[in-house]
């Protein structure tokens, strides 16, 4: 390690996965640890967060002990300590504080507190991870795909469309760690939409990747289902009116006994949500006079906002960015990104550091005087 | 041979320093704060307090359950942690038998009993004349059967615990033998009792790796019970689904902690 090199060792714990990672100078993640609790969840149907809070005490130590063994770095070599401090689920937020806490005093780190959103958007600034020297953030602009090598990468100030289970906003980042929220969802997040919609047609848990899957060989053009716009809001979303049209259709389709063809179903539904999404980014970015877009969070893996995302900018001459897929779930290497900035921007918080289950986008928590 | 206690089963924050059979700090709070906010810092205030570096400590004994699911999970991660940054190995001190252990000397039965809510107090039978003698390990159990429990065992017995406060009436109305309620300084968890347990256990090789801890809750999460019940009755499908948090993210707890 150079001397001069920022080490954070980042620690996520808000909903279903316990994740460590290990984060260079904020853009190389050299490590990054993810012990998903996915499988066991799926037989209740969704996350149960005693149950998540419990996993995640039982994987944290041997998550943490494996990030720093993969990074080939000893708890002394790290620089500070970042932790996932809210939003999410209150005790499985505890844990990852607790544990992130007691390491950095144990050793004699700062303790740093990071926004699970604000990582999300920092998942873009990643340009490499072990296994891909030469990738981690992805970049289309103006007509070529590249994956953009070693530190070069997404600066600020840029639009980013932030959309998972439980989130979609759509904020302008001014600096790092400066948003501005400018539409946000009324109703349901976008991925919750997909969880409902895969339940209901029997998709199961979770719904985002199988409405993709099974959406590949379906028609988009099958079903109209409605695009909703919020009234003087143009950059609110709203699902649950979409949501209800999918449920009727179904419904429907039971009583007349008419069956109903999964794949134009969730390709139809996802072409809905897909232009929802894009448009309000791709009116965002032009009107604000953004020349940058990038996608975050668990939805942003989603094949077809990518291609469609990719291709409005290119036609609107945007540069388009987008996690990896690893990244784009909950992980900890994106909290190792934010904490990384978090760290410059000279934050630092004391041992009382408390989970806050509905942190907002942007807010700044009392810090160590 | 110095051992870090840490304590936060229930409403209590309790943090101290063993050192040799005496007890060189102890700092407990019984206040509405979150244990987040109050654990770490009071053992940062009480090992500058003592002068201390980290590094001498030989263990961390922890308050291991049962308790309140998300308290106990603070003091574990807190334990966990220490452990891992300074490469120190881990005592799991069952939260009754420390509470017992506070009691040492006395010649009375002891019965700690822990609210657990549903009527129900965690509990278990204790001597500790010149040792501890656990009579009955830790359990959850209805309260009104506790009474019954203690009368069967005929003896004078001291209750400890926030289930005192809680089912004093009913102990008042129920039970036939002499009992006793614990005096402010002995009727809650103390981390003292916790360590210089700890001190025993460790003493005796029962120690574990920071990676192996996690607290023994002696109760199974709200879903899994359903989950299981539903299975019992052969209805899986809808009703594990109706139990569920829905789509997973970002949703505030549903389930009752304890």
């Amino acid at each position: 390690m150079e001397a001069k090199d920022i080490l954070i060792l980042a620690i996520e714990s808000s909903c279903d996965e316990t994740a460590a990672s290990v984060v260079r100078n904020g853009r190389e993640v050299l490590s990054n640890v993810i012990a998903s609790q996915i499988v066991l969840h799926t037989q209740f149907g969704g996350v149960v967060p005693e149950i998540a809070s419990r996993k995640h005490i039982e994987k944290i130590n041997q998550v943490i002990t494996c990030a720093l063994e993969e990074a080939k770095v000893d708890l002394d070599d790290i620089t500070a300590v970042a932790v996932t401090y809210g939003p999410g689920l209150v005790g499985a937020l505890l844990v990852g504080v607790a544990e992130a806490k007691a390491i950095a005093y144990g050793a004699g780190k700062p303790l740093v507190g990071v926004h699970h959103i604000e990582g999300h958007v920092a998942a873009n600034f990643i340009t490499s991870y072990p296994g891909r020297a030469d990738s981690g953030m992805c970049k289309e602009g103006l007509g070529t795909l590249s994956r953009l090598p070693g530190q070069a990468g997404l600066e600020p100030p840029f639009v980013c469309l932030i959309v998972s289970g439980g989130h979609t906003h759509l904020v302008i980042v001014k600096d790092y760690g400066e948003f501005e929220i400018i539409g946000r969802t009324r109703d349901d997040a976008a991925g919750e939409a997909f969880d409902k919609v895969a339940r209901a047609v029997g998709l199961g848990y979770p719904g985002g990747p199988k409405i993709d899957q099974a959406a590949q060989k379906g028609n988009p053009h099958a079903i109209e289902f409605p695009r909703a716009r919020v009234e003087g809001a143009p950059y609110d979303f709203s699902f649950s009116g979409l949501k209800s049209a999918v449920l009727n259709h179904i419904n429907h389709a039971k009583m007349t006994g008419q069956e109903i063809c999964v794949p134009d179903l969730a390709a139809s539904f996802q072409k809905a949500v897909v232009e929802a999404l894009v448009s309000r980014g791709i009116q965002a970015a032009r009107e604000y006079g953004y020349k940058k877009l990038a996608i975050a969070g668990g939805v942003a893996s989603n094949s077809a906002l990518r291609a469609a995302m990719a291709e409005a900018c290119r036609e609107n001459r945007l540069e388009f960015y987008y996690p990896e897929t690893i990244f784009c779930t909950d992980n900890a290497a994106m909290i190792g990104a934010a904490g990384y900035y978090e760290y410059l921007r000279g934050t630092r918080h004391g041992w009382d550091l408390n989970a806050v289950p509905d942190l907002k986008l942007g807010e700044r928590i009392k810090e160590k005087v | 041979m110095i051992i870090l206690g840490i304590e936060s089963s229930s409403m209590v924050a309790s943090v101290a320093l063993v050192k040799d059979g005496i007890t060189m700090a102890e700092y407990t709070v019984n206040f509405k704060k979150t244990h987040s906010q109050t654990l770490l810092p009071m053992i940062d205030e009480m090992v500058s307090m003592v002068e201390m570096k980290l590094a001498d400590l030989d263990a961390i004994a922890v308050s291991g359950g049962p308790g309140s699911f998300t308290g106990l999970r603070i003091g574990s991660a807190t334990a966990k942690g220490l452990g891992l940054a300074l490469n120190k190995p881990l005592v799991h001190v069952p939260t009754l038998d420390a509470m017992a252990y506070g009691m040492w000397g006395s010649s009375a039965l002891l019965c700690p009993m822990m609210d657990a809510r549903r009527n129900q107090v965690y509990t278990g039978l204790y001597h500790c004349r010149e040792e501890l003698k656990v009579l009955r390990p830790s359990c959850a159990m209805d309260a009104g059967e506790l009474t019954e429990v203690l009368n069967r065992q005929g003896e004078p017995v001291i209750l400890l615990g926030d289930g005192t406060a809680v089912h004093e009436r009913l102990c008042r109305e129920r039970l036939t033998v002499p009992f006793s309620f614990g005096p402010a300084h002995l009727n809650r968890q103390r981390a003292a009792a916790v360590a210089a347990l700890g001190a025993v256990y460790l003493a005796e090789g029962k120690t574990e790796t920071a990676m192996e801890h996690k607290p023994d809750y002696l109760r199974k999460a709200q879903a899994e019970r359903e989950l299981e019940e539903a299975r019992r009755q052969g209805k899986t499908q809808e009703l594990a689904a109706g139990h569920s948090v829905g789509t997973g993210e970002k949703q505030p707890s549903r389930e009752k902690d304890q």
